[in-house]
Protein backbone atom coordinates (compact mmCIF):
# COMPACT_ATOMS: atom_id res chain seq x y z
CA UNK A 1 0.00 0.00 0.00
CA UNK A 2 1.38 3.36 -1.29
CA UNK A 3 1.65 6.38 1.66
CA UNK A 4 -0.90 9.21 0.71
CA UNK A 5 0.22 12.04 1.83
CA UNK A 6 -2.43 14.79 2.59
CA UNK A 7 -1.68 16.64 -0.67
CA UNK A 8 -2.92 14.00 -2.33
CA UNK A 9 -6.60 14.12 -0.46
CA UNK A 10 -6.97 17.61 -1.25
CA UNK A 11 -6.41 17.18 -4.63
CA UNK A 12 -8.17 13.96 -5.23
CA UNK A 13 -11.48 16.00 -3.74
CA UNK A 14 -10.27 18.83 -5.83
CA UNK A 15 -11.10 16.87 -8.75
CA UNK A 16 -14.34 15.37 -7.74
CA UNK A 17 -15.56 18.23 -6.35
CA UNK A 18 -14.62 20.01 -10.21
CA UNK A 19 -16.58 17.06 -12.07
CA UNK A 20 -19.19 18.09 -9.64
CA UNK A 21 -19.59 21.45 -10.49
CA UNK A 22 -19.91 20.74 -14.75
CA UNK A 23 -22.52 17.82 -14.02
CA UNK A 24 -24.00 20.85 -11.58
CA UNK A 25 -23.46 23.19 -14.53
CA UNK A 26 -24.96 20.87 -17.05
CA UNK A 27 -28.05 19.50 -15.06
CA UNK A 28 -28.71 23.21 -14.29
CA UNK A 29 -28.81 24.59 -17.42
CA UNK A 30 -30.53 21.27 -19.56
CA UNK A 31 -32.79 20.62 -16.41
CA UNK A 32 -34.37 24.15 -16.54
CA UNK A 33 -34.49 24.97 -19.63
CA UNK A 34 -36.12 21.57 -20.82
CA UNK A 35 -38.96 21.51 -17.60
CA UNK A 36 -39.68 24.83 -17.69
CA UNK A 37 -39.57 25.17 -21.51
CA UNK A 38 -41.24 21.13 -22.27
CA UNK A 39 -44.93 22.19 -20.69
CA UNK A 40 -44.94 25.26 -22.91
CA UNK A 41 -44.68 23.39 -26.31
CA UNK A 42 -48.21 23.73 -27.77
CA UNK A 43 -49.56 23.79 -31.38
CA UNK A 44 -50.08 26.86 -31.14
CA UNK A 45 -46.06 27.71 -31.22
CA UNK A 46 -45.87 25.96 -34.53
CA UNK A 47 -48.84 28.33 -36.28
CA UNK A 48 -47.89 28.72 -39.54
CA UNK A 49 -47.94 32.85 -38.64
CA UNK A 50 -46.11 34.55 -36.05
CA UNK A 51 -48.20 37.50 -35.08
CA UNK A 52 -47.49 39.75 -32.15
CA UNK A 53 -49.76 37.77 -30.08
CA UNK A 54 -48.84 34.48 -30.98
CA UNK A 55 -45.10 34.04 -31.68
CA UNK A 56 -44.84 31.27 -33.46
CA UNK A 57 -41.62 29.63 -34.25
CA UNK A 58 -42.64 28.01 -37.29
CA UNK A 59 -41.48 31.02 -39.98
CA UNK A 60 -37.79 30.71 -37.99
CA UNK A 61 -37.73 26.75 -38.44
CA UNK A 62 -38.33 27.03 -42.11
CA UNK A 63 -36.04 30.06 -41.70
CA UNK A 64 -33.60 27.82 -40.14
CA UNK A 65 -34.05 25.11 -42.64
CA UNK A 66 -33.50 27.46 -45.28
CA UNK A 67 -30.09 28.81 -43.83
CA UNK A 68 -29.07 25.08 -43.22
CA UNK A 69 -30.26 23.75 -46.99
CA UNK A 70 -28.05 26.58 -48.95
CA UNK A 71 -25.19 26.95 -46.60
CA UNK A 72 -24.49 23.00 -46.88
CA UNK A 73 -24.70 23.37 -50.89
CA UNK A 74 -22.21 25.81 -50.74
CA UNK A 75 -19.45 24.85 -47.61
CA UNK A 76 -19.90 21.18 -48.43
CA UNK A 77 -18.41 20.28 -52.24
CA UNK A 78 -16.04 23.06 -51.30
CA UNK A 79 -14.64 21.91 -47.69
CA UNK A 80 -14.77 18.24 -49.67
CA UNK A 81 -12.98 18.93 -52.76
CA UNK A 82 -10.25 21.48 -50.21
CA UNK A 83 -9.62 18.68 -48.28
CA UNK A 84 -9.23 15.98 -50.97
CA UNK A 85 -6.41 18.64 -52.66
CA UNK A 86 -4.75 18.70 -49.32
CA UNK A 87 -5.10 14.96 -48.21
CA UNK A 88 -5.07 13.40 -51.61
CA UNK A 89 -3.04 15.69 -54.29
CA UNK A 90 -0.99 18.52 -52.38
CA UNK A 91 2.98 17.43 -51.58
CA UNK A 92 2.90 17.51 -47.87
CA UNK A 93 4.40 20.62 -46.12
CA UNK A 94 3.98 22.17 -49.41
CA UNK A 95 4.49 26.33 -48.85
CA UNK A 96 0.36 26.18 -50.19
CA UNK A 97 -0.87 23.49 -47.77
CA UNK A 98 0.88 26.09 -45.31
CA UNK A 99 -0.94 28.69 -46.13
CA UNK A 100 -4.50 26.93 -46.31
CA UNK A 101 -3.87 25.39 -43.09
CA UNK A 102 -3.04 28.66 -41.11
CA UNK A 103 -6.10 30.54 -43.10
CA UNK A 104 -8.59 28.19 -42.15
CA UNK A 105 -7.09 28.04 -38.73
CA UNK A 106 -7.98 31.83 -38.84
CA UNK A 107 -11.32 31.43 -40.06
CA UNK A 108 -12.36 28.83 -37.24
CA UNK A 109 -10.94 31.43 -34.69
CA UNK A 110 -12.83 34.61 -35.84
CA UNK A 111 -16.00 35.06 -33.48
CA UNK A 112 -19.16 35.28 -34.82
CA UNK A 113 -20.09 38.96 -34.51
CA UNK A 114 -16.94 39.81 -36.99
CA UNK A 115 -18.87 37.30 -39.46
CA UNK A 116 -21.71 39.28 -39.16
CA UNK A 117 -20.00 42.51 -39.56
CA UNK A 118 -18.32 41.47 -42.49
CA UNK A 119 -21.03 39.40 -43.86
CA UNK A 120 -22.92 42.78 -43.04
CA UNK A 121 -20.72 44.84 -44.99
CA UNK A 122 -19.80 42.59 -48.09
CA UNK A 123 -22.63 40.33 -48.89
CA UNK A 124 -25.26 43.30 -47.49
CA UNK A 125 -23.80 46.51 -48.37
CA UNK A 126 -20.97 46.02 -50.87
CA UNK A 127 -22.48 43.40 -53.08
CA UNK A 128 -25.93 44.74 -52.61
CA UNK A 129 -27.67 41.54 -51.28
CA UNK A 130 -29.33 43.66 -48.30
CA UNK A 131 -30.59 41.40 -45.43
CA UNK A 132 -31.25 38.61 -46.99
CA UNK A 133 -31.02 34.68 -47.17
CA UNK A 134 -27.76 34.81 -49.93
CA UNK A 135 -26.07 36.92 -47.21
CA UNK A 136 -27.13 34.75 -44.40
CA UNK A 137 -25.93 31.43 -46.32
CA UNK A 138 -22.43 32.86 -47.66
CA UNK A 139 -21.69 34.02 -44.41
CA UNK A 140 -22.44 30.93 -42.70
CA UNK A 141 -21.19 28.94 -44.71
CA UNK A 142 -17.94 31.07 -44.80
CA UNK A 143 -18.32 29.96 -40.83
CA UNK A 144 -18.29 26.14 -41.24
CA UNK A 145 -15.71 25.35 -43.82
CA UNK A 146 -12.99 24.87 -41.95
CA UNK A 147 -15.25 22.55 -39.88
CA UNK A 148 -16.20 20.52 -42.76
CA UNK A 149 -12.74 20.79 -44.11
CA UNK A 150 -11.00 19.40 -40.70
CA UNK A 151 -13.86 16.59 -40.90
CA UNK A 152 -12.77 15.50 -44.11
CA UNK A 153 -9.10 15.63 -43.84
CA UNK A 154 -9.08 13.45 -40.92
CA UNK A 155 -11.33 10.60 -42.01
CA UNK A 156 -9.52 11.07 -45.61
CA UNK A 157 -6.32 9.95 -43.40
CA UNK A 158 -7.67 7.46 -41.69
CA UNK A 159 -8.65 5.74 -44.68
CA UNK A 160 -5.62 2.96 -45.20
CA UNK A 161 -3.20 3.66 -47.46
CA UNK A 162 -3.68 0.04 -49.30
CA UNK A 163 -6.55 0.90 -50.06
CA UNK A 164 -4.67 3.25 -52.81
CA UNK A 165 -2.20 1.48 -53.58
CA UNK A 166 -4.65 -1.72 -54.57
CA UNK A 167 -6.95 1.03 -56.48
CA UNK A 168 -3.53 1.89 -58.07
CA UNK A 169 -2.27 -1.44 -58.86
CA UNK A 170 -5.46 -2.45 -60.82
CA UNK A 171 -4.81 0.62 -63.04
CA UNK A 172 -7.23 3.19 -61.38
CA UNK A 173 -6.35 7.29 -62.10
CA UNK A 174 -6.19 9.41 -58.93
CA UNK A 175 -8.96 10.72 -59.69
CA UNK A 176 -10.91 7.26 -60.22
CA UNK A 177 -9.15 6.07 -56.81
CA UNK A 178 -10.65 9.12 -55.18
CA UNK A 179 -14.37 8.60 -55.83
CA UNK A 180 -14.27 5.34 -55.70
CA UNK A 181 -12.08 4.03 -53.17
CA UNK A 182 -11.36 6.81 -51.00
CA UNK A 183 -14.57 8.76 -50.46
CA UNK A 184 -17.03 5.64 -50.02
CA UNK A 185 -14.62 4.68 -46.80
CA UNK A 186 -14.69 8.19 -45.54
CA UNK A 187 -17.86 8.67 -45.20
CA UNK A 188 -19.37 8.46 -42.24
CA UNK A 189 -16.88 10.60 -40.87
CA UNK A 190 -17.31 13.09 -43.39
CA UNK A 191 -21.42 13.09 -42.64
CA UNK A 192 -20.43 13.33 -39.00
CA UNK A 193 -18.78 16.22 -39.41
CA UNK A 194 -21.40 17.95 -41.68
CA UNK A 195 -24.06 17.12 -38.51
CA UNK A 196 -21.97 19.00 -36.52
CA UNK A 197 -21.80 21.94 -39.07
CA UNK A 198 -25.53 22.00 -38.69
CA UNK A 199 -25.58 21.69 -35.51
CA UNK A 200 -23.02 25.06 -35.32
CA UNK A 201 -25.23 26.95 -37.96
CA UNK A 202 -29.12 26.42 -35.91
CA UNK A 203 -26.90 27.77 -32.90
CA UNK A 204 -25.78 30.90 -34.72
CA UNK A 205 -27.15 34.33 -33.42
CA UNK A 206 -24.47 36.69 -33.95
CA UNK A 207 -23.38 35.95 -37.75
CA UNK A 208 -27.18 35.36 -38.90
CA UNK A 209 -29.27 39.14 -37.73
CA UNK A 210 -26.93 41.13 -39.56
CA UNK A 211 -26.81 39.08 -42.46
CA UNK A 212 -30.21 37.02 -42.73
CA UNK A 213 -31.69 39.56 -40.73
CA UNK A 214 -34.43 39.04 -37.96
CA UNK A 215 -38.17 39.37 -39.59
CA UNK A 216 -40.63 37.01 -38.24
CA UNK A 217 -41.45 35.81 -41.15
CA UNK A 218 -40.75 33.03 -43.91
CA UNK A 219 -38.34 34.56 -46.97
CA UNK A 220 -40.02 34.38 -49.65
CA UNK A 221 -36.87 34.04 -52.38
CA UNK A 222 -33.06 33.60 -52.27
CA UNK A 223 -32.78 37.67 -51.74
CA UNK A 224 -35.95 37.51 -49.14
CA UNK A 225 -35.30 38.30 -45.29
CA UNK A 226 -36.16 36.28 -42.26
CA UNK A 227 -35.25 34.60 -38.92
CA UNK A 228 -33.64 31.66 -37.73
CA UNK A 229 -34.78 29.95 -34.34
CA UNK A 230 -31.91 31.09 -32.56
CA UNK A 231 -32.27 34.73 -33.38
CA UNK A 232 -36.35 33.87 -32.80
CA UNK A 233 -35.28 33.07 -29.11
CA UNK A 234 -32.92 35.79 -28.87
CA UNK A 235 -35.52 38.07 -29.71
CA UNK A 236 -38.40 36.49 -27.25
CA UNK A 237 -35.57 36.77 -24.66
CA UNK A 238 -35.10 40.23 -25.42
CA UNK A 239 -38.49 41.53 -25.60
CA UNK A 240 -39.84 39.89 -22.42
CA UNK A 241 -43.39 39.71 -23.17
CA UNK A 242 -44.01 36.10 -24.31
CA UNK A 243 -42.00 33.96 -21.25
CA UNK A 244 -43.68 31.28 -21.88
CA UNK A 245 -43.00 31.20 -25.12
CA UNK A 246 -39.15 31.95 -24.75
CA UNK A 247 -39.53 29.07 -22.23
CA UNK A 248 -40.95 26.40 -24.62
CA UNK A 249 -38.28 27.95 -27.59
CA UNK A 250 -35.70 27.61 -25.70
CA UNK A 251 -36.66 23.42 -25.03
CA UNK A 252 -37.28 23.19 -29.01
CA UNK A 253 -33.65 24.56 -29.59
CA UNK A 254 -32.13 22.73 -27.00
CA UNK A 255 -33.95 19.40 -27.93
CA UNK A 256 -32.66 20.03 -31.85
CA UNK A 257 -29.34 20.84 -30.21
CA UNK A 258 -29.21 17.17 -28.31
CA UNK A 259 -30.70 15.86 -31.43
CA UNK A 260 -28.01 16.84 -33.54
CA UNK A 261 -25.21 15.81 -31.14
CA UNK A 262 -26.71 12.15 -30.98
CA UNK A 263 -26.87 11.71 -34.29
CA UNK A 264 -23.18 13.01 -34.69
CA UNK A 265 -21.37 10.71 -32.32
CA UNK A 266 -24.27 7.54 -33.11
CA UNK A 267 -22.12 8.19 -36.59
CA UNK A 268 -18.87 8.82 -34.99
CA UNK A 269 -19.52 4.95 -33.55
CA UNK A 270 -20.07 3.72 -36.55
CA UNK A 271 -17.27 5.01 -37.73
CA UNK A 272 -15.08 3.11 -34.97
CA UNK A 273 -16.56 -0.24 -35.30
CA UNK A 274 -16.50 -0.34 -38.94
CA UNK B 1 -15.69 22.73 -82.07
CA UNK B 2 -18.72 20.49 -81.59
CA UNK B 3 -20.10 19.85 -78.13
CA UNK B 4 -18.55 16.10 -78.60
CA UNK B 5 -15.09 17.07 -79.20
CA UNK B 6 -15.73 19.24 -76.41
CA UNK B 7 -16.91 16.17 -74.15
CA UNK B 8 -13.58 14.01 -75.65
CA UNK B 9 -11.27 16.89 -74.56
CA UNK B 10 -12.57 16.74 -71.24
CA UNK B 11 -12.84 13.12 -70.63
CA UNK B 12 -8.84 13.39 -71.73
CA UNK B 13 -8.19 16.04 -69.07
CA UNK B 14 -10.30 14.88 -66.15
CA UNK B 15 -7.33 14.06 -64.25
CA UNK B 16 -5.67 17.68 -65.07
CA UNK B 17 -9.63 19.32 -64.52
CA UNK B 18 -10.23 17.53 -61.28
CA UNK B 19 -6.78 18.69 -59.93
CA UNK B 20 -7.12 21.93 -60.60
CA UNK B 21 -10.63 22.17 -59.41
CA UNK B 22 -9.64 20.75 -56.23
CA UNK B 23 -6.34 23.24 -55.76
CA UNK B 24 -9.13 26.21 -56.88
CA UNK B 25 -11.55 24.98 -53.51
CA UNK B 26 -8.33 25.11 -51.24
CA UNK B 27 -7.66 28.27 -52.07
CA UNK B 28 -11.43 29.48 -50.80
CA UNK B 29 -10.23 29.64 -47.36
CA UNK B 30 -7.34 31.98 -48.69
CA UNK B 31 -9.95 34.50 -50.45
CA UNK B 32 -12.16 34.17 -47.52
CA UNK B 33 -9.65 35.20 -45.22
CA UNK B 34 -8.16 37.78 -47.39
CA UNK B 35 -11.49 39.01 -48.26
CA UNK B 36 -12.20 39.44 -44.59
CA UNK B 37 -9.05 41.17 -43.78
CA UNK B 38 -9.77 43.64 -46.58
CA UNK B 39 -12.92 44.96 -45.76
CA UNK B 40 -12.76 45.06 -41.66
CA UNK B 41 -9.62 47.36 -41.94
CA UNK B 42 -10.51 48.98 -45.47
CA UNK B 43 -13.22 50.42 -43.71
CA UNK B 44 -11.88 49.91 -39.86
CA UNK B 45 -8.61 51.55 -40.35
CA UNK B 46 -9.86 54.94 -41.75
CA UNK B 47 -12.33 55.29 -39.17
CA UNK B 48 -9.50 55.08 -36.17
CA UNK B 49 -7.32 57.18 -38.34
CA UNK B 50 -10.47 59.99 -38.33
CA UNK B 51 -11.21 59.92 -34.65
CA UNK B 52 -7.69 59.66 -33.36
CA UNK B 53 -6.12 56.15 -32.88
CA UNK B 54 -5.29 57.59 -29.11
CA UNK B 55 -9.29 58.59 -28.71
CA UNK B 56 -10.35 55.74 -30.04
CA UNK B 57 -8.62 53.03 -27.71
CA UNK B 58 -8.23 55.38 -25.12
CA UNK B 59 -11.69 57.77 -24.68
CA UNK B 60 -14.05 56.95 -22.38
CA UNK B 61 -16.90 58.23 -23.86
CA UNK B 62 -19.16 56.66 -26.25
CA UNK B 63 -21.69 59.35 -27.23
CA UNK B 64 -22.84 58.03 -30.77
CA UNK B 65 -25.91 60.71 -30.75
CA UNK B 66 -23.23 63.62 -29.60
CA UNK B 67 -22.53 66.78 -32.01
CA UNK B 68 -20.07 66.15 -32.22
CA UNK B 69 -20.23 62.45 -31.63
CA UNK B 70 -17.53 61.07 -29.09
CA UNK B 71 -16.24 57.33 -30.59
CA UNK B 72 -13.89 56.29 -26.90
CA UNK B 73 -13.80 52.32 -26.45
CA UNK B 74 -11.89 52.25 -23.36
CA UNK B 75 -14.81 51.51 -21.61
CA UNK B 76 -15.28 48.36 -23.79
CA UNK B 77 -11.71 47.14 -23.78
CA UNK B 78 -11.77 47.30 -20.35
CA UNK B 79 -15.51 45.33 -20.08
CA UNK B 80 -13.95 42.55 -22.13
CA UNK B 81 -10.81 42.15 -19.71
CA UNK B 82 -13.30 42.00 -17.20
CA UNK B 83 -16.00 39.26 -18.23
CA UNK B 84 -12.80 37.46 -19.48
CA UNK B 85 -10.66 37.68 -16.07
CA UNK B 86 -13.90 36.50 -14.74
CA UNK B 87 -14.71 33.71 -16.87
CA UNK B 88 -11.11 32.69 -16.07
CA UNK B 89 -11.25 32.63 -12.85
CA UNK B 90 -14.24 30.44 -12.89
CA UNK B 91 -13.83 28.56 -15.61
CA UNK B 92 -10.10 27.66 -15.73
CA UNK B 93 -9.44 25.57 -12.45
CA UNK B 94 -12.65 23.77 -12.43
CA UNK B 95 -12.17 22.48 -15.78
CA UNK B 96 -8.45 21.84 -15.64
CA UNK B 97 -9.14 19.27 -12.88
CA UNK B 98 -12.11 18.16 -14.13
CA UNK B 99 -10.63 16.86 -17.18
CA UNK B 100 -7.81 15.18 -15.18
CA UNK B 101 -10.48 13.76 -13.14
CA UNK B 102 -11.95 12.62 -16.37
CA UNK B 103 -8.32 11.23 -17.57
CA UNK B 104 -6.99 9.57 -14.88
CA UNK B 105 -9.81 9.17 -11.80
CA UNK B 106 -13.10 8.71 -13.73
CA UNK B 107 -14.89 4.98 -13.54
CA UNK B 108 -15.22 3.94 -16.79
CA UNK B 109 -19.22 3.62 -16.93
CA UNK B 110 -19.54 6.54 -15.43
CA UNK B 111 -16.97 8.38 -17.97
CA UNK B 112 -19.35 7.10 -20.71
CA UNK B 113 -22.38 8.89 -19.18
CA UNK B 114 -19.98 12.67 -18.67
CA UNK B 115 -18.06 12.43 -22.02
CA UNK B 116 -21.52 13.12 -24.17
CA UNK B 117 -23.02 15.04 -21.23
CA UNK B 118 -19.73 17.36 -21.95
CA UNK B 119 -19.86 17.16 -25.63
CA UNK B 120 -23.55 18.41 -25.65
CA UNK B 121 -22.43 21.27 -23.25
CA UNK B 122 -20.00 22.56 -25.98
CA UNK B 123 -22.77 22.48 -28.15
CA UNK B 124 -25.56 24.42 -26.72
CA UNK B 125 -26.41 27.54 -28.30
CA UNK B 126 -25.16 30.70 -26.89
CA UNK B 127 -28.86 32.54 -27.18
CA UNK B 128 -29.85 29.10 -25.03
CA UNK B 129 -26.80 29.79 -22.66
CA UNK B 130 -27.55 33.48 -22.16
CA UNK B 131 -31.25 32.67 -21.43
CA UNK B 132 -30.44 31.04 -18.71
CA UNK B 133 -28.38 33.80 -17.52
CA UNK B 134 -30.93 36.01 -17.90
CA UNK B 135 -33.58 33.55 -15.94
CA UNK B 136 -31.40 31.94 -13.41
CA UNK B 137 -27.90 33.84 -12.82
CA UNK B 138 -29.45 37.81 -13.03
CA UNK B 139 -32.21 37.03 -10.22
CA UNK B 140 -29.42 35.24 -8.53
CA UNK B 141 -26.45 37.56 -8.45
CA UNK B 142 -29.22 40.67 -7.65
CA UNK B 143 -30.68 38.72 -4.59
CA UNK B 144 -27.48 37.85 -3.29
CA UNK B 145 -24.81 40.62 -4.39
CA UNK B 146 -27.00 43.17 -5.18
CA UNK B 147 -27.41 45.94 -8.07
CA UNK B 148 -29.99 44.84 -10.65
CA UNK B 149 -28.75 41.35 -11.84
CA UNK B 150 -27.22 42.46 -15.07
CA UNK B 151 -23.65 42.80 -14.00
CA UNK B 152 -20.05 41.97 -14.77
CA UNK B 153 -20.26 38.98 -12.32
CA UNK B 154 -23.20 37.59 -14.25
CA UNK B 155 -21.11 37.68 -17.36
CA UNK B 156 -18.35 36.36 -15.49
CA UNK B 157 -20.22 33.59 -13.94
CA UNK B 158 -22.05 32.70 -17.23
CA UNK B 159 -18.82 32.74 -19.35
CA UNK B 160 -17.16 30.09 -16.86
CA UNK B 161 -19.94 27.52 -17.32
CA UNK B 162 -19.31 28.29 -21.13
CA UNK B 163 -15.95 27.55 -21.50
CA UNK B 164 -15.89 24.82 -19.37
CA UNK B 165 -15.89 22.43 -21.69
CA UNK B 166 -13.47 24.25 -24.51
CA UNK B 167 -11.08 23.63 -21.01
CA UNK B 168 -11.93 19.79 -20.41
CA UNK B 169 -12.41 18.30 -23.42
CA UNK B 170 -8.80 20.04 -24.92
CA UNK B 171 -7.10 19.72 -21.68
CA UNK B 172 -8.56 15.43 -21.25
CA UNK B 173 -6.59 14.84 -24.48
CA UNK B 174 -3.18 16.39 -23.77
CA UNK B 175 -3.29 14.79 -20.06
CA UNK B 176 -4.11 11.35 -22.23
CA UNK B 177 -0.88 12.35 -24.54
CA UNK B 178 1.43 11.98 -21.88
CA UNK B 179 3.19 8.44 -22.47
CA UNK B 180 2.40 6.00 -19.96
CA UNK B 181 6.32 5.43 -19.14
CA UNK B 182 6.18 8.62 -17.41
CA UNK B 183 3.74 7.42 -14.83
CA UNK B 184 4.61 3.92 -15.02
CA UNK B 185 8.17 5.88 -13.91
CA UNK B 186 6.83 7.87 -11.05
CA UNK B 187 4.60 4.74 -9.70
CA UNK B 188 7.76 2.72 -9.40
CA UNK B 189 9.36 5.18 -7.63
CA UNK B 190 7.29 5.28 -5.02
CA UNK B 191 4.80 7.84 -5.92
CA UNK B 192 1.37 7.54 -5.56
CA UNK B 193 -1.56 7.48 -8.09
CA UNK B 194 -2.57 11.27 -7.29
CA UNK B 195 0.99 12.53 -6.61
CA UNK B 196 2.05 11.18 -10.26
CA UNK B 197 -1.19 12.76 -11.94
CA UNK B 198 -0.33 16.02 -10.21
CA UNK B 199 3.42 16.16 -9.97
CA UNK B 200 4.28 14.42 -13.01
CA UNK B 201 1.65 14.07 -16.02
CA UNK B 202 0.01 17.13 -15.11
CA UNK B 203 3.22 19.16 -15.77
CA UNK B 204 4.14 16.80 -18.80
CA UNK B 205 1.06 18.38 -20.38
CA UNK B 206 1.35 21.67 -19.49
CA UNK B 207 1.24 23.10 -22.89
CA UNK B 208 -1.65 21.45 -23.93
CA UNK B 209 -3.48 22.68 -20.80
CA UNK B 210 -2.41 25.75 -21.72
CA UNK B 211 -3.59 25.87 -25.09
CA UNK B 212 -6.86 24.70 -23.76
CA UNK B 213 -6.98 28.20 -21.63
CA UNK B 214 -5.95 30.35 -24.45
CA UNK B 215 -8.43 28.32 -26.75
CA UNK B 216 -11.10 29.29 -23.68
CA UNK B 217 -9.97 32.53 -23.78
CA UNK B 218 -10.59 33.39 -27.08
CA UNK B 219 -14.29 32.10 -26.94
CA UNK B 220 -15.15 34.40 -23.79
CA UNK B 221 -13.30 37.45 -25.62
CA UNK B 222 -15.60 36.40 -28.86
CA UNK B 223 -18.67 35.15 -27.48
CA UNK B 224 -21.66 38.20 -28.08
CA UNK B 225 -25.16 36.89 -26.98
CA UNK B 226 -24.42 35.51 -23.95
CA UNK B 227 -22.62 38.14 -22.43
CA UNK B 228 -25.03 40.87 -24.33
CA UNK B 229 -28.03 39.29 -22.60
CA UNK B 230 -26.61 39.67 -18.86
CA UNK B 231 -23.76 42.10 -18.79
CA UNK B 232 -25.94 45.29 -18.45
CA UNK B 233 -24.11 47.00 -21.49
CA UNK B 234 -23.57 50.05 -19.92
CA UNK B 235 -20.46 51.56 -22.13
CA UNK B 236 -19.16 53.19 -19.03
CA UNK B 237 -15.56 52.61 -17.61
CA UNK B 238 -16.11 50.58 -14.68
CA UNK B 239 -13.22 49.86 -11.89
CA UNK B 240 -13.11 46.30 -10.93
CA UNK B 241 -14.77 46.82 -7.63
CA UNK B 242 -17.73 47.68 -9.34
CA UNK B 243 -18.34 43.88 -9.98
CA UNK B 244 -22.11 44.02 -9.41
CA UNK B 245 -22.76 46.69 -12.20
CA UNK B 246 -23.26 46.81 -15.70
CA UNK B 247 -20.48 47.11 -18.25
CA UNK B 248 -20.24 46.65 -21.75
CA UNK B 249 -18.11 44.59 -24.21
CA UNK B 250 -16.39 45.17 -27.42
CA UNK B 251 -18.71 42.30 -28.67
CA UNK B 252 -21.96 43.48 -27.06
CA UNK B 253 -20.97 47.12 -28.65
CA UNK B 254 -21.52 46.10 -32.04
CA UNK B 255 -24.22 43.84 -31.75
CA UNK B 256 -26.39 46.66 -29.67
CA UNK B 257 -25.99 49.32 -32.58
CA UNK B 258 -24.91 48.02 -35.69
CA UNK B 259 -28.41 47.69 -36.71
CA UNK B 260 -29.25 51.18 -36.76
CA UNK B 261 -25.86 53.10 -36.85
CA UNK B 262 -26.05 55.75 -39.58
CA UNK B 263 -23.09 54.69 -42.21
CA UNK B 264 -21.47 58.72 -41.79
CA UNK B 265 -19.19 58.00 -39.04
CA UNK B 266 -21.52 55.75 -36.31
CA UNK B 267 -21.27 52.35 -38.47
CA UNK B 268 -17.28 53.16 -39.22
CA UNK B 269 -16.67 53.43 -35.89
CA UNK B 270 -18.36 50.16 -35.15
CA UNK B 271 -16.35 48.28 -37.61
CA UNK B 272 -13.11 50.19 -36.12
CA UNK B 273 -14.52 48.36 -32.79
CA UNK B 274 -14.63 45.19 -34.93
CA UNK B 275 -11.23 45.40 -36.00
CA UNK B 276 -9.40 45.86 -32.30
CA UNK B 277 -11.84 42.29 -31.17
CA UNK B 278 -10.39 41.15 -34.62
CA UNK B 279 -6.68 42.31 -33.82
CA UNK B 280 -7.11 40.72 -30.20
CA UNK B 281 -8.74 37.51 -31.07
CA UNK B 282 -6.19 37.21 -33.45
CA UNK B 283 -3.16 37.29 -31.26
CA UNK B 284 -4.79 35.09 -29.03
CA UNK B 285 -5.24 32.48 -31.51
CA UNK B 286 -1.38 32.67 -32.67
CA UNK B 287 -0.82 32.30 -28.87
CA UNK B 288 -2.38 29.07 -28.93
CA UNK B 289 -0.94 27.76 -32.24
CA UNK B 290 2.37 28.26 -30.87
CA UNK B 291 1.52 26.01 -27.90
CA UNK B 292 -0.02 23.61 -30.04
CA UNK B 293 3.09 23.07 -32.15
CA UNK B 294 5.56 22.89 -28.79
CA UNK B 295 2.92 20.13 -27.66
CA UNK B 296 3.33 18.07 -31.57
CA UNK B 297 -0.45 17.69 -31.79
Amino acid sequence: MKRKKPFDFIFFLLTWLSIGVTVAVFTLVVGYVLINGVPYISPSLFALESTALNPSLFPALMGTLMIVGLSLILAVPLGIFSAIYLVEYARRGSRFVKIVRLTTETLAGIPSIVYGLFGFIFFGVFLGWGLSLMSGAFTVSIMILPLIMRATEESLRAVPDTYREGSFGLGAGRLRTVVRIVLPAATPGILAGIILAIGRIIGETAAIIFTLGNVARMPNNLFDSGRTLSAHMYTLANEGTHPGEAHATAAVLLLVVILINALSSWIARFVKAS
Amino acid sequence: MGIRSLISLIRRNKERIAKHLFALSASAAIAAVGLICVFLFMQGLPAMWDIGIFNFLTGTDWQPDWTPPRFGILPMIVGSLYVTAGAILFGVPTGIFAAVFMAKFCPAPLYKILKPAINLLAGIPSVVYGYFGMVVLVPFVRENFGGNGNSILTASILLGMMILPTIITISESAIRAVPGEIYDGAVALGASHEHATFRVILPAAKSGVMASVILGIGRAVGETMAVRMVAGNQAVLRMPHEFIRGVRTLTANIVLELGYAYPGDHRPALIATGVVLFVFVMLINTLFAILKKKEGV
